[in-house]
């Protein structure tokens, strides 16, 4: 009855969807184009996950202080904000880890020098279920927990012998997708540098959805970003050896290296920064700048 | 006089008619090639897919990785391509969506074409279409804060983002397109087949049984096939639901991770041109043979009926 309605939809919504990619492919032209040095209007940050929230907070406050910059702060990963860099669409790169080998080989092959910039710290944080009776966990045992092989799968084997609302003591375990900048320090300090994961962790697409989903699951573990905790979820205390005192992640803990998974945060540049990129970044390791960091949940840069 | 008035008239009439099919045979042309460009779009997303992926096709051991379940495309010492846990992933959510949906969405349209009022009809088709436009992103957050903690608790399992809950999701994505498209399949079959089967006494539920399935089978069978395809493509929604975790499930209530997830998850971030950035275009590859199978199938299957 109604067929001639009906049929041609699926069509229209392919039509419009490729129209859309079109229109995308040009609006990414023009971001490039319109990233000439000595442009002013604009600044584009891209990159780290981890550091998202931070960027907007500083990006925001920074709006005050220079009207006549906007800094545009996207996420997606240090991986995205790299490549961003390399081809020309971003004037900072943010990333939760150094760059690589490949990447530094990418941008020597396209006449980059990239400059680093040490900006700020992160612990990065165990989150348990707020109704998990543990407190404490060390090194060894996260590794038994998220390595290839490890044999730490119950809760049992960590004491704990029931958690409330929990179905079992089965840990869940929570991780993140395998090409984040956390899952690479969480591998290489954690789980062993040249160790894989435990298949069947749950991999989570983003810091945030680490916590939330812990949250939600009695019988859960995760690593995430400090700036991340919410009164859901417990962080747990971290100790380097089995049998030694664990330590809370905090400012005072990451600046004195008890804390044992700290990692920098970094911003790159492809070059020797332009003025304005110069000044925003010289800003935002200032002590306004700074002060911002400890506002956010993270870990400001040691006072000199 | 008469004769050049005439003349003046015919002359005005057929330059109108010149520039009338000149007009026509415009829009004849773009019409016809909005006809053909779904082939050329199609073999154009082919084509670029393809020339992606096909860099690493030599180097690939094709039996490693359709067989293999170990996923490690950024190992530090030992980088794996096996897909076979996200193959099992896509299939089980896929077919425990179908075997809610399928029945519900079928059951539905006979519903709808067939027994309900014109006032019931009408409220019916508005709500399904509603249920049709709901983006899948809300799909996936309803998974994670609604059907998470409902599953964990009805069920008592440790985790609620699983099979289970992808294929709920999916099954109520599919439905609206099953029940659409399986109504019109039914209204499309002629009222004297109704009224003909009336006459020799049978029952409404008969007839429904006896002459309109049978009547609209190659209808009903394209929406139940098109309902699979939305169901094995769709991302957003599974990525959020079904845990995203690298496991080949023993039950619906294990996570899975599925092929279009794993590509939404990690295109992103792999470098461009990169071993893992062309691995995943060849799950690309993988994804669009399935639907082309099915597709084929479908084809097949239609044919097979008409006969």
């Amino acid at each position: 009855m109604n067929r001639s309605s009906r049929f041609p939809f699926p069509m229209l919504v392919g039509a419009v969807t490729l129209a859309a990619g079109v229109a995308l492919v040009g609006c990414a032209k023009k971001a490039e184009e319109g990233q000439k040095p000595g442009e002013k209007a604009s600044l584009q940050d891209i990159g780290s996950d981890t550091m998202v929230n931070l960027a907007q907070a500083w990006a925001e406050a920074y709006a005050g202080v220079d009207p006549a910059v906007s800094v545009e702060v996207s996420g997606g990963g240090s991986g995205v904000g790299i490549a961003a860099l390399l081809n020309g669409t971003a004037a900072i790169a943010n990333a939760s880890r150094t760059m690589d080998s490949l990447e530094m080989a990418k941008a020597k092959a396209a006449g980059m020098d990239p400059k680093e910039f040490l900006v700020a710290y992160d612990g990065l944080a165990i989150y348990v279920h707020k109704d998990n009776p543990l407190d404490q966990i060390s090194i060894e045992e996260l590794g038994e927990i998220y390595r290839e092989g490890g044999k730490i799968d119950d809760w049992g084997a960590l004491g704990v012998k029931s958690i409330p609302g929990a179905k079992g003591t089965a840990i869940v375990r929570v991780s993140r997708q395998n090409n984040s900048g956390t899952y690479q320090y969480f591998r290489e300090h954690v789980v062993g540098k040249t160790k894989d994961y435990k298949p069947g962790s749950l991999d989570m697409n983003g810091s945030k959805e680490v916590v939330e989903l812990v949250a939600k699951t009695p019988g859960a573990i995760g690593y995430s970003g400090l700036g991340y905790a919410t009164p859901d979820v417990k962080i747990l205390k971290v100790a380097k050896k089995k049998g030694e005192p664990g330590v809370l992640p905090s400012i005072a803990t990451v600046h004195d290296n008890t804390y044992p998974i700290s990692r920098p945060l970094f911003m790159y540049t492809p070059g020797d920064p332009p003025a304005h990129v110069k000044q925003y970044i010289e800003w935002v390791m200032s002590d306004a700048g700074q002060k911002i960091v400890e506002e956010s949940g993270y870990v400001p840069l040691p006072k000199k | 006089m008469l004769a050049d008035e005439r003349l003046r008239s015919s002359k005005a009439a057929a330059g109108r008619r010149r520039w009338e099919t000149l007009a026509e045979s415009l829009i004849e042309a773009a019409i016809r090639f909005c006809g053909v460009s779904a082939i050329l779009f199609v073999f154009g997303i082919f084509f670029f897919v393809f020339r992606e992926g096909a860099g690493i096709l030599p180097k690939l051991d094709l039996v490693q990785f359709l067989f293999s379940p170990a996923w490690y495309p950024t190992s530090v010492s030992n980088v794996r391509y096996g897909v076979l846990a996200l193959i099992i992933g896509s299939l089980s959510v896929t077919s425990l969506a179908m075997v809610i949906a399928v029945p519900f969405g079928l059951g539905a349209a006979v519903f709808v074409s067939e027994f309900c009022g014109q006032r019931a009809r009408e409220t019916l088709k508005v709500v399904i279409e509603l249920l049709a436009a709901i983006p899948s992103v809300v799909w996936g957050f309803i998974g994670i804060s609604v059907m998470n903690p409902l599953i964990q608790h009805v069920f008592s399992v440790p985790v609620g983002l699983n099979v289970l809950n992808g294929a709920l999701l999916l099954a109520l994505m599919s439905v609206p397109i099953i029940v659409s498209i399986g109504e019109d399949a039914l209204k499309a079959v002629p009222d004297s087949y109704r009224e003909a089967s009336m006459a020799l006494g049978a029952t409404r539920w008969e007839t429904v049984r006896r002459v309109l399935l049978p009547a609209a089978k190659n209808g009903l069978l394209a929406a139940v096939l098109l309902g699979v395809g939305r169901a094995i493509g769709e991302t957003m929604a599974v990525l959020m639901a079904t845990g995203h975790s690298i496991n080949i499930p023993k039950s619906v209530f294990d996570p899975v991770r599925t092929l279009t997830a794993t590509i939404a998850a990690e295109l992103g971030e792999a470098s461009s041109g990169s071993p893992h950035y062309q691995v995943l275009f060849v799950i690309g590859i993988l994804l669009f043979s399935i639907t082309f199978v099915v597709n084929v199938t479908a084809d097949i299957v239609v044919k097979g009926l008409r006969k």
